[in-house]
């Protein structure tokens, strides 16, 4: 590992051409004491937090905000991952309590253990689409672009009922956001072109209220229409390339441990071994905490790393090992505290009815090319594949 | 034995103590947390117990 000798600082991000993940250099944050203070490429320094405890700490503790319009706040280029409420009304992970609650209130309905379950028929038939098509063109496929993506875009889509017709469309446009080699320019025009669909779709369910959630959270009440196109926006871009790349690592990780293929511990256990969203939770102290042993000041930048949380050998016996029988109960993969990921359980879903689907369907699947080959993407917010071939 | 209690105001609605323990907790319609048994015992308690520890807005008090 390399560090800035004169300043003691490690470079942030880590960026590797490929596998494994979570990056190797976790494992010796974790060992240190305190803290460790990094560089963003913008020259600003963080906190890193790498500990299962202390990234839980971190995500409780009402003296560290998520909102990026305090001073400190990390910003891993000039948009990345982080709009403020005030850029973007209704970008309420961006909001901290008292000001979030509100939004969680008028979401959670939508997301509940019961809601989620009735939609599985609707997600199975989504799935089995995708796999027709797939079958249909041969033997082979590109399964990021095939299958992973288009999943989560149709569910995602059918939920806030966005017509079918314009998933490609939004398919390239979170494309762009999540891209850290995206230029800002290209960011900020994806995002714009997203926000006026969107809010042209609100229009048109305020005159003809559909049963969909974007219809129901109007009825409601409890968001005005320029809020409700926040929600939405930040729906679509969370529920959808974080599934997609779940779901592609997740191929690969069965295809390699068969015996787990249709066992249902397999889910959570996949979850914490890839813990996708390893840099999604972005914060800064708004008062003098100590995290760790580390005295962090009101002002400063920290990023509680997921993945690193994720694979503590403190939490997780042989953590870099994939073992559906151990619990993976207790990972933060969704996170934790008030932002946990809202969408969890639909995430869960997905996963369950995709493999179910790919792997009894098609019986002979297997990755077309060898492992070591394979796109991880590092160049991004999000861990995950560029592309899958598969064939079968 | 031990008795359960739940904060419903810290309660975000996120269902991991459905999941978790679904003999103990369930969701109104509302999303919100409610104690279908708030005197679980055995593989229930235990099943609590987990619930509390992953409860992410650590809405769970196990009394023992």
């Amino acid at each position: 590992m390399t560090t800035d000798d004169a300043a003691g600082l490690v470079p942030f991000m880590m960026r590797r051409p490929g596998a494994p993940f979570p990056p190797p250099e976790y494992s010796e944050f974790r060992d240190r004491p305190g803290l460790v203070k990094a560089a963003l490429p913008s020259g600003e320094t963080v906190w890193l937090v790498t500990r299962h405890e202390e990234v839980r700490a971190v995500l409780t503790d009402p003296r560290i905000s998520s909102n990026p319009t305090h001073e400190g706040f990390p910003r891993p280029s000039r948009t990345v991952g982080a709009p403020s409420a005030d850029d973007v009304p209704g970008w309420f992970v961006s909001l901290d309590p008292p000001d979030h609650n509100r939004f969680r209130k008028a979401l959670i309905p939508e997301f509940t253990v019961r809601r989620i379950r009735s939609l599985r028929p609707a997600v199975e038939e989504i799935v089995d689409r995708a796999i027709d098509q797939m079958l249909a063109k041969g033997t082979t496929a590109e399964l990021v672009e095939d299958f992973s993506l288009t999943v989560p875009s149709l569910v995602i889509s059918s939920l806030l009922g966005v017509p079918k017709v314009d998933r490609d469309f939004f398919e390239e446009k979170t494309k762009v956001l999540v891209t850290l080699t995206s230029t800002d320019e290209e960011r900020d025009k994806a995002s714009e072109h997203l926000l006026r669909y969107i809010n042209r779709l609100i229009t048109i369910k305020s005159k003809r209220p559909g049963d969909d959630l974007i219809s129901r959270l109007m009825k409601g009440g409890l968001l005005t229409p320029q809020e409700l196109s926040g929600v939405s926006m930040l729906l679509l871009i969370a529920g959808h390339e974080t599934t997609a790349n779940n779901i592609s690592l997740g191929v690969v990780t069965l295809l390699q441990q068969k015996q787990w293929i249709d066992d249902d511990r397999a889910i959570e256990e996949l979850l914490r071994y890839h813990s996708v969203a390893d840099l999604v939770a972005l914060r800064v102290a708004i008062e003098d905490v100590e995290i760790g042993g580390q005295l962090v000041r009101a002002g400063e930048g920290i990023v509680p790393l997921v993945a690193g949380a994720n694979h503590d050998p403190e939490m997780f016996e042989r953590p870099h090992e994939f073992d559906p029988s151990r619990s993976a109960t207790g990972h933060v993969a969704f996170g934790y505290g008030v932002h946990q990921c809202l969408g969890q359980n639909l995430v869960r879903l997905e996963m369950d009815v995709a493999y179910r689907g790919l792997f009894g369907r098609i019986p002979a699947l297997e990755v077309a090319v060898p492992l070591e080959e394979l796109q991880f993407k590092y160049d991004g917010v999000l861990f995950g594949l560029h592309a899958l071939p598969v064939r079968w | 034995m031990a008795r359960i209690s739940v904060d419903t105001g810290r309660c975000i609605g996120s269902a991991q103590c459905v999941l978790a323990a679904p003999d103990v907790f369930d969701q109104d319609d509302d999303g919100f947390v409610t104690v279908l048994d708030d005197n679980p015992s055995g593989e229930a308690e235990t099943a609590a117990r987990t619930a509390r520890g992953i409860c992410p807005a650590q809405a769970i008090t196990v009394h023992d």
